[in-house]
């Protein structure tokens, strides 16, 4: 679903002493089908932004739309029901998602609240516990008896099960053991390609930001800041320092090959053994 | 003989009698004054580890120390005076309806003058520089401002020992960068013990002591150099080796032996600087 944000302003708590802008004029288009990473700093607006996408959150001022469904501070959107069943969120804290007696209800509960047959459901979530790695064992269990990063695979599994067309990740990888971040991110690049999902991600790791996404939203105090190709925006390392963010490692780590050893590499998406090749190769012919 | 701040004696503890045991036969100490990270797969134990520390839950098996008294109902009160904890998610430790209350709220119940109070309250939130948040509502901040305010809280304290359980999980790299020279300073400034546990790889760094967590046993307990050394091993067990080290082991991969594992940029470069110019 084409997503696009026209001028958007979210005043929590209008009117009372407690009012705060957590965004303000932002304006964005993203193309159905595209993974889209959103970067910024804590309290930059990211969650904020995230909880327009399925209506939790109206827009103060301007509007938002989620393919066919319209948010906007006059306009209610008249299924919010049906639009919640299209897109599907991982909260970025995943307890609160988590209120079942058992995981395995609680991993239905999506796919049962939005009318999907017994049988369907019953396939989900035996489908989803294991595409996040969890041990069907673990089903009957209360999901409050979990490690944090246990948790959080339940959460994400729950979301799954919706089967949405639209997945929003609000930093899906926090908490989650190395291997964990690295296949839980491995599986959602599979299944946005295989399903041709639309996928947001809200991320703290620039290198997932490069690794998975098409196109990044860096975000500042409530607004946009920049936007673009990953590879691009990524090497603007004193804009991006303006805004308390670093390049990733791999481009600091060029950035400091250039300046200590005299190479330079230009970096094109490179995997940490391919640019070992280059630096190698570069090393070798210098001292020919 | 030795001035380890906190034992763990044979420890195994379950859940419940019908559950599995999720810590077996776990043996380690911590020094005062000493950084130790605690590493692992999720549901390795390492939070079950923290809750024992401060008698939120009591081993079945073995013994615990801290400070000189072995954790029990009757220590508890005074385990938990040297002990400040943060956990996870900072939601479920918040209870005051501002920033400030929910800092004094530990504060007055150990019972600080309140001149004192408002001294402590107001150099915390300094610390990790929530100054201008006093008067906000804790509920209302976003993630990474609640982990701040939730560690204002137990610095206020002054514990001789601070866990942090994933406690910078949520912030944005400038943010953990900050919290973690925060505690750092603090460490050596207050003499405190420190133990981070974290998925974090570049954070395991700048501890002095890593123990790794597998299936509830002490897998390993080293020195971080020496721990990122072993990637293959890691990658086993769920866990893996920063940017860094995976580069140098990379290089080593295609014929460059590094002079020693490095563990920041900054060894790394060095390294590479000098087999630069040894060719
Ligand atoms: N309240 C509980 N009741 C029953 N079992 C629990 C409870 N809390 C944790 N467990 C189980 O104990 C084991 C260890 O959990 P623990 O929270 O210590 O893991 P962890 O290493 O902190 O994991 P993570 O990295 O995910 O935070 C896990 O298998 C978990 O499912
Ligand atoms: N429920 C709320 N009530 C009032 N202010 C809020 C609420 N949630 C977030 N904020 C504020 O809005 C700003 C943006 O927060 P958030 O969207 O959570 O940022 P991010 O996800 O980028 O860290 C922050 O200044 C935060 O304090
Ligand atoms: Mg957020
Ligand atoms: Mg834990």
């Amino acid at each position: 679903m084409d997503i696009s944000f026209k001028n958007v302003t979210y005043t929590y708590q209008p009117n009372t002493p407690f009012e705060h802008r957590a965004i303000h004029d932002l304006s964005f288009t993203i193309k159905s089908g595209s993974f889209v990473a959103i970067v910024g700093h804590t309290g930059s607006g990211k969650s904020t932004l995230i909880q327009h996408l399925n209506g939790l959150l109206r827009p103060t001022e301007g509007q938002v739309k989620i393919g066919d469904y319209t948010l906007s501070a006059d306009k209610k959107v008249k299924d919010i029901k049906e639009l919640r069943s299209k897109v599907g969120v991982v909260f970025q804290y995943p307890e609160h998602q988590l209120f079942e007696e058992t995981i395995a209800k609680d991993i239905a509960f999506g796919p049962e609240n939005f009318g999907v047959g017994e049988e369907e459901v019953k396939k989900r979530v035996h489908e989803t516990i294991h595409a996040v790695q969890l041990s069907e064992q673990l089903l009957d269990r209360s999901p409050f008896d979990l490690s944090g990063g246990q948790m959080r695979r339940v959460a994400i599994a729950g979301v799954l099960a919706m089967e949405p067309q639209v997945l929003v990740l609000d930093e899906p990888t926090a908490g989650l053991d190395p291997r964990g971040q690295q296949d839980i991110m491995n599986m959602f690049y599979q299944l946005h390609h295989q399903k041709g999902l639309t996928t947001i991600l809200v991320t703290h790791s620039m290198e997932d930001a490069l690794k998975y996404a098409d196109h990044v939203i860096i975000m500042d105090h409530g607004t946009k800041y920049m936007e673009g190709k990953p590879t691009e925006v990524f090497q603007r390392k004193r804009e991006l320092e303006k805004v308390q963010l670093d390049v990733p490692e791999i481009v600091q780590f060029l950035f400091g090959v250039e300046k200590q050893l005299g190479i330079s590499i230009a970096y094109r998406g490179q995997t940490i053994a391919e640019l070992a090749t280059e630096l190698v190769e570069e090393l070798r012919s210098r001292n020919l | 003989m030795t001035n380890s701040f906190i034992e763990f004696r044979n420890v195994s503890f379950r859940y419940g009698k019908d559950q599995p045991w999720v810590l077996k036969n776990v043996s380690f100490t911590i020094d005062s004054n000493e950084w130790v990270a605690v590493i692992g797969h999720n549901g390795s134990g390492k939070s079950t580890i923290a809750k024992l520390i401060n008698g939120l839950l009591f081993p079945q098996e073995g013994e615990i120390i801290v400070d000189g008294l072995t954790v029990n109902e009757h220590t508890i009160w005074d385990v938990r005076k040297s002990v400040g904890m943060v956990f996870q998610n900072p939601d479920n430790q918040f209870v005051g309806t501002t920033v400030r209350d929910d800092v004094a709220f530990g504060l007055e119940n150990r019972g600080v003058p309140r001149e004192d109070m408002l001294k402590r309250i107001d150099v915390s939130l300094g610390q990790v520089g929530m100054s201008d948040y006093l008067l906000h509502e804790p509920h209302r901040l976003s993630g990474g401002q609640k982990q701040r305010v939730a560690i204002a809280g137990v610095l206020a304290i002054s514990p001789k020992v601070i866990i942090l359980d994933e406690a910078t999980a949520m912030l944005d790299p400038k943010g953990r960068l900050e919290i973690m020279q925060t505690v750092s300073h603090l460490r050596q400034a207050e003499q405190l013990a420190l133990i981070t546990i974290t998925h974090d790889l570049n954070e395991i760094t700048r501890a002095s002591r890593v123990i790794v967590m597998n299936k509830g046993e002490v897998w390993l307990e080293s020195n971080p150099r020496d721990v990122f050394s072993r990637k293959e091993d890691l990658l086993q067990i769920g866990l893996d080796t920063p940017f860094v080290a995976t580069f140098a082991d990379e290089l080593s991969r295609q014929g460059i032996k590094l002079g020693k594992q490095p563990l920041n940029h900054e060894e790394l470069m060095d390294e590479l600087w000098t087999y630069h110019s040894k060719m």
